[in-house]
């Protein structure tokens, strides 16, 4: 099941969207995101959702792809929907069924806040799915670089990620090999009353605990004895670089977001 | 005779907030080119030997000088650019998600322009043959790679001396086998001085030269074939002996005329095909 969920993903591909500088990517993301809550009627969601289409097209994924791997989302969208249509009390009466009334405005406001969830977990997948983590550190830290006047640690909290990024799946195993490990002593951690379960997490969580912070002090003189001192005069590896693609990309959702604010206030 | 690039001077260690005297009265120098191995048991100062060379921690009496130098608080950034270490551990020292970044961080740490990092990168994965992992992570490596990798990150900052803290405890027969013939061609085509951790004997009689540690101090240092002699003597320190020596020993024990200390495997079986002939 776990193998199928695609959320916080990376596949890797040779699409125009993967090859975006990821700085691009992160800013129309989280433009995006902004943009979407101009749309206040059905035509600016249905200009905004061809907008999403068009942009998962480029990328070669396809949507059937992205809707099964996000079916825990999708249940998600489908329930809000739901809710909505139940309990919004405004408009005509469409529907009496005397223990039960949808309005006109419940389905109206079900369809929107669904579609706006819909197009929002579309976009931000696409850039996990389209950009390596790595990639996605480089382009934050570069971002947040002009916060370094305010004293705001960039480079620290890039070199946070990637450092976690690196030992999730060497924690994960240890997680595996400790668990089956307790298993092997008699621990039963899937069954009985809910406090023993808790009670059998305990002997697995303190030797991950322990083992991860030997890890942290072997790390940090692995680190000290290569040289790191810090931010301070270190030059990079990995470079980015701007193209027109990604000017592009950002000027097309201007337009985006001309046309949705035009619709919202000026129809 | 070549020149001292590491020398120790009466070095006396414990750590900050205990009692215990880590390591006593310790000196011994490397000379360049030289591959020198320290033994000794568990807890006898190894690894502290290995931080203080490297300015980790500063002993509480004695000097060390690094390459001339002498290693103080000031110098110590200095210092490190000639010494690379290799630790037990095969992950708890990749820092880079990939194999090209963990190589590149010590580059990026000293500043190297972009286009000399990248040269350095693919040269110093080539000479351990790990050219072909360059976007490999290392949860897909096996250990002896992820090692080889460790070394290719302190290859990359072109350093005089390596030092391996029992660079090969944790690894399988093979992976042991490729770090240790990285090493000795390493020191062979670079003249690089080399300092290996161990208390595997059998990767000790490799080296040029053994040092013995017990409880913190010097117990004996010489030539394998020397620190061998002492047989029972280094069983009692808490060491193993290797393989060879403790059959040579047990044949000898059951009137099989052997002569000497063989070292390898092959010099033992070379001795016991020719032995008759010698009669
Ligand atoms: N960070 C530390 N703080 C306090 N004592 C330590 C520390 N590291 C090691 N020791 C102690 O110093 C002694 C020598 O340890 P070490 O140099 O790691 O030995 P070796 O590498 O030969 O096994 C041991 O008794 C150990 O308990
Ligand atoms: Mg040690």
């Amino acid at each position: 099941m776990m193998e199928k969920m695609i959320f916080g993903r990376y596949i890797p591909a040779d699409s125009i969207v993967h090859r975006m500088d990821p700085r691009a990517k992160l800013i129309f993301v989280f433009a995006f995101i902004a943009i979407i809550f101009l749309a206040d009627n059905a035509w600016a969601y249905g200009i905004a959702a061809i907008y999403t289409l068009a942009s998962i097209w480029m990328s070669g994924i396809t949507v059937r792809f992205l809707i099964s791997g996000l079916k825990p989302v999708m249940i998600l969208i489908a329930f809000t929907f739901i809710l909505q249509i139940f309990f919004a009390r405004e408009g005509r009466v469409v529907l009496d069924l005397g223990f039960l009334t949808i309005y006109e405005e419940g389905i109206r406001q079900a369809f929107m806040i669904s579609t706006r969830f819909l197009l929002l977990v579309f976009m931000t997948s696409l850039l996990t799915l389209t950009t390596t983590p790595i990639s996605i550190t480089d382009g934050l830290e570069s971002l947040l670089n002009p916060l370094k006047k305010i004293k705001f640690p960039a480079h620290e909290l890039a070199l946070m990620m990637s450092i976690a990024l690196r030992f999730i799946p060497t924690l994960m195993d240890e997680t595996d090999k400790i668990m089956k490990a307790q298993m092997a002593r008699g621990s039963d951690m899937s069954s009985g009353p809910l406090k023993d379960r808790i009670k059998a997490v305990v002997p697995l969580m303190i030797p991950l605990f322990v083992n991860a912070f030997k890890r942290a002090e072997d790390l940090a003189t692995a680190m000290e004895v290569r040289g790191y001192r810090g931010g301070e005069g270190r030059t990079k590896y990995r470079l980015l670089n701007w193209h027109i693609r990604d000017t592009m990309a950002l000027f097309t959702l201007i337009i985006l977001a001309g046309i949705l604010s035009w619709m919202r206030f000026w129809l | 005779m070549s020149r001292e690039v590491i020398s120790l001077d009466s070095i006396t260690f414990h750590y900050p907030g205990s009692e215990q005297q880590v390591l006593k009265n310790v000196s011994f120098s490397v000379r360049e080119g030289e591959w020198v191995a320290i033994v000794g048991h568990n807890g006898s100062g190894k690894s502290t030997l290995a931080k203080l060379m490297n300015g980790l921690y500063f002993p509480k009496a004695g000097s060390i000088h690094i390459a001339g130098k002498k290693l103080e608080k000031d110098t110590v950034w200095e210092t490190r650019k000639h010494i690379g270490m290799v630790f037990q551990n095969p992950d708890n020292q990749f820092v880079g998600t990939t194999v090209q970044d963990d190589v590149a961080f010590g580059l990026e740490n000293h500043g190297v322009p972009h286009e000399d990092m990248v040269r350095r990168v693919h040269s110093a994965l080539r000479q351990v043959k790990m050219d072909d992992f360059l976007n490999q992570e290392p949860h897909h490596l096996s250990g002896g790679q992820k090692q080889r990798v460790a070394m290719a990150s302190v290859l990359a900052l072109q350093p005089d001396i390596i030092i391996l803290d029992e660079a090969t405890s944790m690894l399988d027969p093979t992976g042991r086998q490729e770090v240790i013939s990285l090493v000795r061609a390493l020191k062979q085509e670079q003249e690089m001085t080399v300092l290996s951790i161990t208390h595997d004997l059998e990767e000790a009689a490799k080296a040029d030269r053994l040092i013995v540690m017990n409880q913190g101090e010097v117990y004996r240092t010489g030539t394998p074939e020397e620190i061998f002699e002492l047989g029972d003597e280094l069983v009692s320190l808490g060491l193993d002996l290797p393989f060879p020596i403790k059959m040579g020993n047990a044949l000898k024990a059951q009137g099989v005329p052997v002569q000497g200390q063989h070292l390898t495997e092959e010099e033992l079986v070379n001795e016991l095909w020719t032995s008759h002939f010698k009669k």
